[in-house]
């Protein structure tokens, strides 16, 4: 995708204020899943989530030593999936996924 | 030579030779293929070869092992050095491939149009990776010595040579594949004596499984009997907190954002073909990173729970496993002696604790003189038995002594009375993951030399031929100096102390003038310029006054240390950059017209200085 005139992506009709919107908001609220099940659930609750048992782990710790890690996985493959759903919507064409 | 040695030498050349392999058949024939292997490797190959380059011989050998003295503390490094991985995939690494070139300080120097701004991000490249790669280069040097019984120093010749054949020659194109071959030889070296350990505990062979499951054969969840255990000996609860929260949730902090602004693995995401493929492949990194990290705290109770369970109340048996190397027991072999323990109704000291024992890694301490090992903290000189919280579990002595925490992953093939085969293996895993984080750190440190200081900086005329011979010459300088610098780590006691200062220094200068960089437009250079330098000189001052200028404890800010202080100071350094730029002029058009085109995939086009006489790399 070198050619010059991408900007506008096709159509002329490119929304870059409404695609970053949503770009941002999306960012946001998966943020806000990272910081509850890391900073949230494994620090700042951890107290009140250490009275629930997960097979013996008390939860607030699972999730500071197993939880989170596996919920960052599932946020990143989200944003992916959300992403390429966003670039269709606002009609952008990169090519190349590898 | 015993079979765990033959087959120690066996992995080590087999695997070796296979990184020179890989090196030649990946020879580097431009600074594209030098810089950012030709920016096509597949997203799932860079995803892999990403969780090799960020996994080092610290996550490898130390991480279980520090979690299993730390319990609950421990969890700052799995969540810390998991987390970044979500901050880099929606915050930098899509907008930093989309902005197409080949280092973080191009894209400072760019974006700041600034070389003053590209020359401190240069300062804080080479810091970072130079106090990273010491340790590294320590580690191969390590494995070598205790092993394979060469020198230290000889260990660490061998490694420089191998990693000088696949980073010069290969230049990223050659330390992308053999990461690759690296993650598949340490993953499958962890996973393997984790399984047994688990089985062995749990009779669960799924260690994550296992973590959450009840003791083999008991009516008792593993945690909890584990938690019963480590209170009646007298220790912290291993579910339990030994820091403040305060602490707890900025050490996460400062190694989270931390790792999303260490340079060697942001250039790792220059390497894919897009943006949407750099997204994918964070993916990727962060599930064969969680592979190795959610594994880690199950070894980690595991042989704690085992190491109290099978030393604790044992008979010290001074003989060595075989005494008289015959192969044969003898009256002084350990075997002998451990039968008569046994008839005595005793509990003998386990085998592998005599094997490991040899290594100076492991040892009886007999305090009280009765000849069996009581591992249980020993009252400290005010008489008093330290186990309030905020007491450093690490410091907390008992008879087992040394006890080094590599152990509990070292010697777990021997505990689960695996082969010796095993131990080979995990002796080259340990190897694959300081060789993959080294050559990494090394294309940091040639590209912030070849290309910013001199093609950008200082000799803007030379030609992408000459710039190709000057990265291999600077990436050669750069393993010469890090071996050196690993030969004298031993002299050196800071090299060990520093790791907060990479991370720290990462998150406090380098993630917020990036990440403004690309989500406020009117960040300016001297806002940035402001940002860096404060973010430098404060996480600097602070980590340097506490851990070599004499600073105690009760003079934390906040009562933060300086492990987590990078996270209060990123902050406070993000506000520096605000308030500068607000109060100085806007950036030019260009540079705007140049961000809103880093945040659309596919429309990145040439604008202005920032460009000129370097073209963006197109995504194909």
């Amino acid at each position: 995708m070198t050619d010059q005139s991408q900007r506008t992506s096709g159509d002329g009709k490119f929304d870059s204020r409404g695609y970053w919107a949503a770009v941002i908001r999306l960012t946001f609220i998966l943020l806000a899943i990272w910081f509850t099940v890391s900073y949230g659930f494994g620090i700042l609750l951890r107290d009140q989530l250490d009275a629930v048992s997960l097979g013996g782990a008390p939860l607030g710790f699972w999730f500071a030593q197993q939880g989170a890690i596996y919920t960052f996985v599932a946020l990143i493959f989200v944003y992916c999936f959300r992403m390429n759903a966003l670039e269709r919507k606002f009609g952008i064409t990169e090519q190349n996924d590898g | 030579m015993d079979s765990a040695q033959f087959w120690t030498y066996f992995f080590v050349v087999v695997t070796f030779g296979a990184y020179i392999g890989i090196a030649i058949w990946a020879k580097a024939g431009s600074t594209d293929d030098f810089y950012v292997a030709g920016h096509d490797v597949h997203p799932t190959v860079n995803g892999m070869a990403t969780a090799a380059d960020w996994m080092s011989a610290a996550s490898f050998l130390s991480m279980a092992g520090l979690i299993a003295f730390l319990g609950y503390g421990g969890s700052v490094y799995l969540m810390g050095w998991t987390g970044g991985f979500v901050l880099l995939a929606l915050l930098l690494a899509p907008f930093l491939r989309e902005f197409g070139k080949f280092t973080v300080p191009d894209f400072v120097g760019d974006r700041y149009y600034s070389t003053t701004a590209r020359v401190i991000a240069v300062i804080c490249a080479l810091f970072v990776s130079f106090t990273y790669i010491a340790g590294q280069m320590k580690g191969v040097g390590v494995a070598f010595s205790g092993f394979l019984g060469t020198s230290f120093e000889m260990g660490i010749i061998v490694g420089m040579m191998i990693v000088f054949v696949y980073a010069v020659w290969g230049g990223m194109k050659g330390v992308t594949y053999t990461q690759v071959a690296q993650y598949c030889v340490l993953i499958f070296a962890y996973t393997v004596p984790a399984i047994f350990i688990s089985m062995i505990i749990t009779g669960n062979p799924i260690p994550q499984l296992g973590f959450i499951s009840n003791v083999k054969g008991e009516d008792v969840a593993m945690l909890e009997k584990l938690n019963t255990v480590v209170r009646d000996l007298g220790f912290l609860e291993y579910t339990a907190s030994n820091k403040s929260m305060i602490d707890v949730f900025c050490i996460t902090g400062a190694l989270m954002f931390g790792t999303a602004g260490l340079p060697h693995v942001i250039i790792r995401f220059f390497t894919v073909s897009s943006a949407s493929a750099a997204r994918v492949s964070a993916g990727w990194a962060l599930v064969f990173i969680a592979i190795l990290y959610t594994t880690a705290p199950a070894v980690s109770a595991f042989a704690r729970l085992n190491f109290v369970d099978t030393v604790h109340q044992s008979t010290y048996i001074s003989s060595e496993v075989d005494y008289n190397n015959d192969g044969e027991i003898n009256a002084e072999d350990y075997t002998f002696r451990a039968d008569q323990v046994r008839e005595a109704g005793g509990k003998p000291v386990p085998p592998w604790f005599k094997e490991w024992e040899v290594t100076g890694l492991l040892g009886h301490n007999d305090v009280d003189g009765d000849g069996i090992i009581n591992y249980a903290p020993l009252p400290d000189e005010n008489g008093s038995i330290a186990y309030a919280p905020g007491m450093n579990q690490l410091a907390v002595k008992t008879e087992v002594d040394p006890l080094d925490r590599d152990i509990f992953v070292i010697a777990n093939p021997s505990i689960a009375s695996l082969p010796g085969w095993v131990i080979g293996l995990v002796v080259a895993g340990g190897l694959a993951a300081a060789l993959s984080t080294a050559a990494g750190l090394l294309m940091v440190i040639s590209s912030a030399i070849s290309h910013d200081l001199c093609r950008r900086t200082l000799f803007k005329g030379m030609t992408d031929k000459q710039e190709l011979l000057t990265a291999r010459f600077s990436a050669a300088g750069a393993v010469a100096l890090a071996g050196l610098l690993g030969v004298f780590s031993t002299q050196l006691g800071f090299v060990a102390q520093v790791v907060a200062f990479a991370f720290g220094l990462a998150a406090a200068s380098l993630f917020p003038i990036i990440f403004l960089g690309i989500f406020w437009k009117r960040m300016n250079r001297e806002g940035a310029i402001a940002s860096m330098v404060f973010g430098l000189v404060s996480v600097f001052s602070y980590i340097y006054y506490f851990k070599f200028g004499g600073g105690t404890p009760d003079q934390y800010l906040l009562g933060i240390s300086p492990e987590g202080i990078g996270f209060a100071f990123m902050w406070l350094s993000a506000l520096v950059g605000i308030v500068v730029s607000l109060v100085t002029s806007a950036p030019p058009q260009y540079i705007q017209d140049l961000v809103e085109d880093i945040r659309v995939p596919g429309t990145r086009t040439a604008h202005g200085a920032a460009d000129e006489g370097m073209a963006p790399l197109p995504a194909e």
